[in-house]
């Protein structure tokens, strides 16, 4: 009787405290992120602007959007950055973490001096590079003129200006990406390798047979957050294409379209409703993944 | 046959060096661009055809930046925020993680799969009705603008619930059988037991302080409330043309996380190993 009652008490003891600790978290989480996510979808259906009064005005920002050839040409230059860096990111960090993973002499110094991006705050890396795709004097036409070519402007030229931002995108990811590979392979029990040679497999056979395979839900994961990121590319843009330059609109991508309209426009309810559609997009695409997942990556057990 | 396997392995070695020595130029070459223009005068910047080292090292376009900008007040905001926030979301996500690992309540694991989903939603959608809220309780152009919505996080939670799961379940009851409570196993058993996820954790999160750029932006007008990020945003647009100084500016930005990564390189490593961690 005695032990019941003083094990239901435990019982509730462990409870209340349970609630209390994710309390905080709870609490914090309900009031920047939940809330502000419904309030967000309700936003999107106003007319709210920075001050003043807010008026229903039900999906005409969605309509007045989907009018916009603005917003056709974000999104269409944010499934560009995707397409282009996802891809070459995921394949370089890789090929650099398989590489660093044969443990040549000098990788520990490799791994440092390519980890640097990784440790730089977005905005300097965008100047830095701003000023080397320089039109008049950036080390980059520098190099171009002193092979007898035309200088080109990098970031105004319509043409390649998105490339431009997309390197710089690719350059400051790879190092992040690396790391995360190398721990993956670092991961992968020497056993498995060594069974494979006894066999007499080959280098080839054993990074497409054990490596890849081994490594796949990692880089799964890998290309879904990097996919997830690139969909919020805005920080390069901000700092290297300035708002008069004739290279914006082909740079242009959803959240820095966001950012001019309801930040610098101060249209909050027409911006709301551009981090829907993001949102969508980004569900959509999450979900795509996911379902053709199961067709490549490696299930353990 | 062992003579052919030793040149083939050592093709495949110099291939590899190469590679990494590319990639490693290709990394650390816009660093040290950044450097030698950062003590160019401006005359020398735009010289054709170019210079690559400075005529003279001088460290005039620092001065003029130091005097333009409240750059020292931009170190101050950055270190303050980092600091706060790396303890309250230590804190805050480690008791939660503890709960969700080790405690049993009604409607955890949905609780649990619920907070997770928010992590699928890209963080823009947040920001209008958080800044908003900033409005309402006075607080933009603050410091605590900045700190408060960044206590609050998901992934850490995540993270350091998969460093308790880790840990025995025996050393939870021995510490009952001596009369230790939950807050008591929480704080003084299990916690100093995942001391390098915490310090993962206290670097990731340090580290997106470090870098974020538009929450700062939009949330304080004042320059004395910029942090180095945002600060950084300042040094173009007036200065479009003079970039021995926007590379100064730069410079001084970049350098002290680069300081610590070079002395706390296997603890930045680790915890960026840990991003890569899925459920």
């Amino acid at each position: 009787m005695n032990f019941w009652k003083k094990r239901s008490e435990m019982k509730q003891k462990e409870i209340l405290t349970g609630y209390l600790m994710i309390g905080p978290l709870l609490i914090g989480l309900g009031v920047f992120y939940v809330y502000s996510f419904f309030i967000n979808i309700f936003y999107s259906m106003t007319n709210k602007k920075t001050f003043g009064a807010i008026k229903f005005v039900g999906l005409r920002n969605f309509e007045k959007l989907f009018a916009s050839e603005k917003f056709w040409t974000a999104l269409g230059n944010t499934f560009k950055y995707v397409v282009i860096c996802v891809p070459l990111v995921i394949v370089i960090s890789l090929l650099l973490a398989i590489l660093l993973n044969r443990n040549v002499s000098g990788t520990g110094i490799y791994r440092t001096l390519i980890f640097l991006p990784a440790v730089t705050m977005p905005a300097a890396i965008g100047l830095i590079w701003k000023w080397i795709f320089n039109y008049e004097f950036g080390v980059i036409n520098a190099a171009v003129s002193a092979f007898g070519g035309e200088r080109i402007a990098w970031l105004s030229d319509k043409s390649v200006v998105l490339l431009a931002v997309a390197t710089v995108l690719i350059w400051a990811d790879v190092s992040l990406r690396m790391i995360v590979f190398l721990a993956g392979l670092q991961g992968i029990p020497n056993a498995l390798y060594e069974a494979a040679e006894i066999d007499g497999a080959s280098e080839t056979t054993k990074l497409f047979r054990i490596t890849l395979p081994m490594l796949s839900p990692t880089i799964f994961f890998a290309a879904l957050m990097e996919m997830i990121g690139v969909f919020q590319i805005f920080d390069f843009i901000y700092l290297m294409i300035s708002a008069n330059s004739a290279g914006l609109p082909a740079a242009r991508s959803l959240v820095s379209y966001f950012y001019d309209e309801a930040f610098v426009r101060g249209n909050h309810g027409f911006g709301s409703a551009i981090t829907v559609v993001l949102f969508a997009i980004i569900l959509i695409m999450t979900a795509l993944q996911l379902y053709f997942q199961k067709k490549w990556v490696y299930q353990e057990g | 046959m062992g003579k052919m396997n030793r040149t083939k392995y050592k093709r495949g070695h110099i291939f590899t060096h190469a590679v990494l020595i590319l990639a490693v130029l290709i990394s650390v070459v816009p660093f040290i661009w950044m450097i030698l223009t950062a003590f160019k005068n401006y005359e020398e910047s735009i010289r054709i055809p170019m210079t690559i080292f400075p005529a003279r090292w001088n460290f005039d376009n620092f001065q003029v930046i130091l005097s333009k900008f409240p750059f020292g007040r931009f170190y101050i905001n950055t270190f303050t925020v980092m600091i706060f926030v790396i303890l309250g979301e230590l804190l805050i996500s480690s008791m939660a993680a503890y709960a969700f690992a080790r405690l049993d309540f009604p409607l955890k694991n949905g609780i649990f799969i619920f907070c997770l989903s928010l992590m699928m939603v890209p963080s823009q959608i947040f920001i209008i009705p958080q800044y908003d809220l900033m409005v309402k309780l006075k607080l933009t152009n603050t410091l605590v603008a900045l700190i408060l919505p960044r206590l609050f996080s998901v992934f850490s939670t995540f993270l350091l619930r998969q460093f308790f799961l880790t840990l025995p379940r025996d050393l939870d009851d021995a510490a009952k059988i001596d009369g230790c409570g939950f807050f008591g196993i929480y704080f003084r058993i299990l916690l100093p037991l995942i001391r390098p996820a915490l310090i993962s954790v206290a670097i990731l999160s340090g580290l997106t302080i470090w870098k974020d750029l538009l929450w700062p932006l939009i949330v304080n007008s004042s320059m004395e409330r910029y942090t180095l990020s945002a600060g950084l945003a300042l040094l173009i647009g007036e200065h479009t043309t003079n970039f021995p100084q926007v590379m100064a500016g730069s410079l001084m930005a970049v350098t002290p996380m680069i300081v610590a990564f070079f002395f706390l390189q296997k603890q930045f490593v680790e915890g960026i190993a840990n991003t890569g961690i899925k459920g």
